[in-house]
């Protein structure tokens, strides 16, 4: 039994997105559906774990669209769904984001999204929080990991009661943070789907399930509009809803996620707990206008901390403008005065200086002589570690294979990429081989366009690469599009064997499901054929064959191909702890500095798992990391580099 | 909840090379103390880099409440640093002169260096200057011990046998037995123990 379903009276250290799981089991949900990102994966690995000892049905879909309407059937049907994604993801879902809103749900269900303020592990620090105001659906940010739990139970409740989907919006530093959670009681579950139509179309409960009907606004906008002011009635009391501070304080704090607890933390270090009041909001769209009403009236000076645009301060600006002549006029402080910036991700410090400059208080960190010398330290000693892939990882050896079959090919060839591991293309790692990279799939879609500009002169090859996981996500309707108006480029599918960047979920194209049962596999170059590409297989670990392979296919520009590059992820359980090689470098055949191939093993290839040895001017094998790949052996011109096979 | 607690909230910095087993070893501390009664907040950075970028985990014990997943600058109370140059890092921003810093001495080259690009301090260059910043630093080959234990990743554990062993926090053997025995098979709990006693004996030498 996972500590996830247990039920003693005692604390358990959950991550953010394990406290949402159990707050989903304990909200008796009995469908969850995601795509994989981070930071929110957890929550779906999590239920997937417990979902034949809870009954649940438990998918990681296609992409966060699909994810979306999969738990929205279980809602129609009168199950709690919920539907997992990070930041990106909701952008995908939008389209049946904006109609599943106007329809309405029956069964419980929310929708969790997990921003990345910072960008720690995104392309982006994207706000999915401006949706929620977008599609007119109630948005909820859990201050700390308890009510991660408690609040996923309770928008269980609340979209039922008001009829629509809820948002629940995470943090990375609430997603993948951890803390005490003590867990409430799981509830007997004995859900029984039943998808009832029969009723008229008026009838929300009965009636066929469908969203907006052309030209008839009131019968759909306007009750959702009645929904989004039933919730903000709702928070008017929510218990999630806290103040902390004087009766009168001299600055009113209104925060909310994460920065509740950042500035909890500054008012410390400040100590300034006698002058400042937290109000820290749950329910942060709607705002409720009474409880608003009554905290801005006991101040003049409001400032507001959150990540990363200003939204919340916008939508309090506007009730403050409402009530001006009602609660008076007010100082605002936070993005849009320059307290606090509106790009990354906030910290303690951060709201430490802000409050040390609005309040006028002195917020010294430490000794200035330390952290002189620590910058000079970090300056002289601390190289930085740039974005690589890992030891033996087979992007590398793909990227390596493209890279020089484009440089020979001589004609300014040139990849389009997008989301996955293989990002590390645009840098040196990769070979700098990669030269436009944007959401996931784009890269076909970008392709597909460029491969048609032939008749503006545009002669220059054009490579896409997308992942295994992403072909099915969202490059599947790019190549489509590009083998239907005939634009010669070829598509390299980096199928690695699984959603690897975000913990190797599985997707269509494996042999099992998240739940661990066995599913048809779908045959990505059977889908390509059948779609009227020419497909080859390769294994980019054989570079020889892949480079010819490559040649052979950007040499005529003609029609769209798809070269498949399939070798499982160095960090795969097929591969992990199993190297194939013992590697090895001949000190007697490596020439060093007077090979004449600028150290090609570590200067150009740069695996991490070769090392430069500096005393004896040779290359050397970092046993320790090194996977036993043996591709290193085929790139050394001296042939130093040696791979036995590990029996 | 107890409160025998050298200050309240405790601030530790576990940090490292994605691969090295950061966030294991801040879940097995993690989950040690809340055993205790502790309330333990651990913010975590990884993600791009699931193997060698830089990943650190901050935590936060205390008595009383749940705190920032980010400790503030210059108010770290221990630091464990599985590589020496990540110790570096986390030393000048997190550090000061009292801070208690365990550091592996087993280095892990960032791919700049591994090209020729970037210099990576010698051994007695990072021993003198770190120590020149942080007196109360020790320094353990914990890889070495991992490896010849039979894996590399049991360099996370080794340290924090280790930190046990300083007396920093209310921590024992015993602790760290219960916490990984409902989490690991039966061989591993063994493996697991011998790269604790190892860690926890190094300071003792």
């Amino acid at each position: 039994m996972s500590y996830l379903t247990d039920n003693q009276n005692k604390d358990y250290l959950l991550m953010g997105n394990e406290a949402i799981a159990r707050g989903a089991l304990e909200g008796a949900v009995s469908v969850a559906s995601g795509y994989p990102g981070t930071p929110s994966s957890e929550i779906i690995e999590a239920l997937s774990s417990v979902a034949k000892e809870r009954n649940l049905y438990v998918e990681w879909s296609i992409n966060e669209k699909v994810a979306l309407e999969v738990a929205a059937a279980a809602s129609f049907a009168g199950l709690r769904a919920m539907c997992v994604m990070k930041q990106n993801g909701v952008n995908v879902a939008s389209d049946f984001l904006l109609h599943l809103a106007s329809s309405g749900t029956r069964g419980g269900m929310i929708l969790v999204a997990c921003d990345d303020p910072g960008a720690l592990s995104s392309v982006n620090e994207g706000e999915s929080r401006t949706f929620a105001r977008l599609v007119e659906i109630p948005l909820l940010e859990p201050g700390d990991f308890q009510e991660a739990k408690d609040i996923t139970k309770w928008a269980f409740e609340l979209s039922e009661e008001i009829r629509n989907l809820v948002m629940i919006r995470s943090v990375t530093r609430m997603s993948h943070a951890s803390g005490n959670v003590r867990y409430g009681q799981l509830p007997d579950t004995h859900a029984r789907a039943n998808f009832r139509f029969d009723g008229p179309l008026s009838d929300p409960e009965t009636g066929p399930v469908v969203s907006m009907i052309v030209g008839a606004s009131e019968l759909q906008h306007g009750p959702q509009q009645e929904k989004i002011k039933k919730a903000a009635e709702i928070f008017e009391d929510c218990p999630f809803n806290t103040y902390e501070g004087p009766e009168k304080p001299e600055l009113l704090i209104i925060t909310s996620s994460a920065c509740n607890l950042y500035t909890r933390e500054a008012i410390s270090l400040l100590d300034v707990k006698d002058r400042v009041g937290i109000l820290k909001l749950a329910t942060t769209w709607p705002l409720p206008p009474k409880l608003m009403k009554r905290h801005l009236s006991c101040t003049d000076r409001i400032l507001v901390v959150e990540e990363v645009l200003p939204i919340l301060e916008e939508n309090i600006k506007i009730l403050a403008a409402e009530m001006a002549h009602e609660i008076g006029p007010k100082t605002f402080y936070g993005k849009n005065a320059g307290n606090i910036p509106s790009i990354g991700e906030l910290n303690p410090d951060i709201v430490a200086s802000a409050l040390s400059s609005i309040l006028d208080v002195r917020y010294e960190t430490g000794s200035e002589r330390f952290a002189e010398e620590a910058m000079l330290l970090v300056e002289t000693m601390a190289p930085v570690r740039g974005l690589t892939m890992c030891p033996g990882c087979p992007h590398r050896a793909s990227l390596w294979s493209i890279h020089n079959a484009l440089e020979m090919d001589g004609r300014k060839g040139f990849v389009c990429g997008d989301i996955g591991c293989y990002v590390a293309g645009v840098f040196p790692g990769g070979f700098n081989t990669v030269k436009t990279l944007h959401s996931m799939g784009s890269g076909s879609g970008i392709a597909s366009g460029f491969g048609k500009f032939k008749q503006f002169g545009m002669d220059q090859p054009v490579v896409a690469v997308c992942g295994d996981s992403t072909f099915f996500h969202a490059a599947m309707p790019a190549l489509a599009n590009a083998i239907h108006h005939k634009s010669p480029f070829t598509l390299m599918i980096l199928d690695n064997r699984g959603a690897a960047m975000t913990g190797f979920q599985p997707h269509p194209g494996t042999p099992v499901n998240a739940m661990g049962e066995e599913t048809p596999s779908l045959d990505i170059a059977e889908i390509c054929r059948a779609m009227g590409a020419k497909v080859e297989i390769r294994d980019p670990f054989d570079l020889e064959e892949t480079q010819q392979t490559i040649h052979h296919l950007i040499e005529h520009q003609e029609g769209t191909k798809v070269l498949i590059l399939r070798q499982a992820c160095a960090l795969s359980p097929e591969r992990k702890d199993k190297p194939k090689y013992k590697m090895e470098v001949d000190e007697e055949v490596c020439l060093g500095e007077n090979c004449g191939c600028n150290r090609f093993c570590t200067r150009i290839f740069a695996c991490p798992g070769l090392l430069w040895d500096e005393e004896k001017g040779v290359s050397k094998i970092n046993d320790i990391i090194c996977v036993g790949c043996g591709v290193c052996a085929d790139i050394c011109p001296a042939g130093a580099i040696k791979r036995e096979e590990v029996v | 909840m107890p409160d025998n607690l050298l200050k309240d909230p405790y601030n530790i910095i576990i940090t490292g090379v994605g691969g090295q087993g950061n966030v294991m070893a801040s879940k097995l501390l993690g989950n040690m103390l809340v055993g205790r009664g502790y309330y333990v907040t651990i913010g975590e950075t990884f993600g791009a880099s699931q193997r060698g970028g830089s990943v650190m985990s901050h935590m936060r014990i205390s008595g009383k409440s749940i705190w920032s997943p980010q400790i503030p600058e210059h108010k770290a109370d221990v630091i464990i640093a599985i590589e020496p140059v990540e110790g570096i890092r986390v030393l000048a921003r997190y550090g000061n002169l009292t801070v208690k810093l365990l550091c592996n001495s087993h280095p892990v080259y960032p791919s700049s260096v591994i090209r020729g690009e970037a210099y990576y301090p010698s051994p007695e260059e990072i021993e003198t200057s770190v120590r020149n910043m942080a007196p109360d630093t020790t320094f353990i080959d914990a890889t070495g011990e991992a490896v010849s234990l039979g894996n590399p990743i049991l360099a996370g554990v080794v340290l924090l046998g280790t930190l046990c062993g300083t007396g920093a926090l209310p921590l024992n053997r015993k602790d760290f037995h219960e916490s990984i025995a409902n989490r690991l098979e039966n061989q591993q709990v063994e493996l697991n123990m011998k790269a604790f006693d190892t860690g926890f004996r190094l300071l003792k030498n």
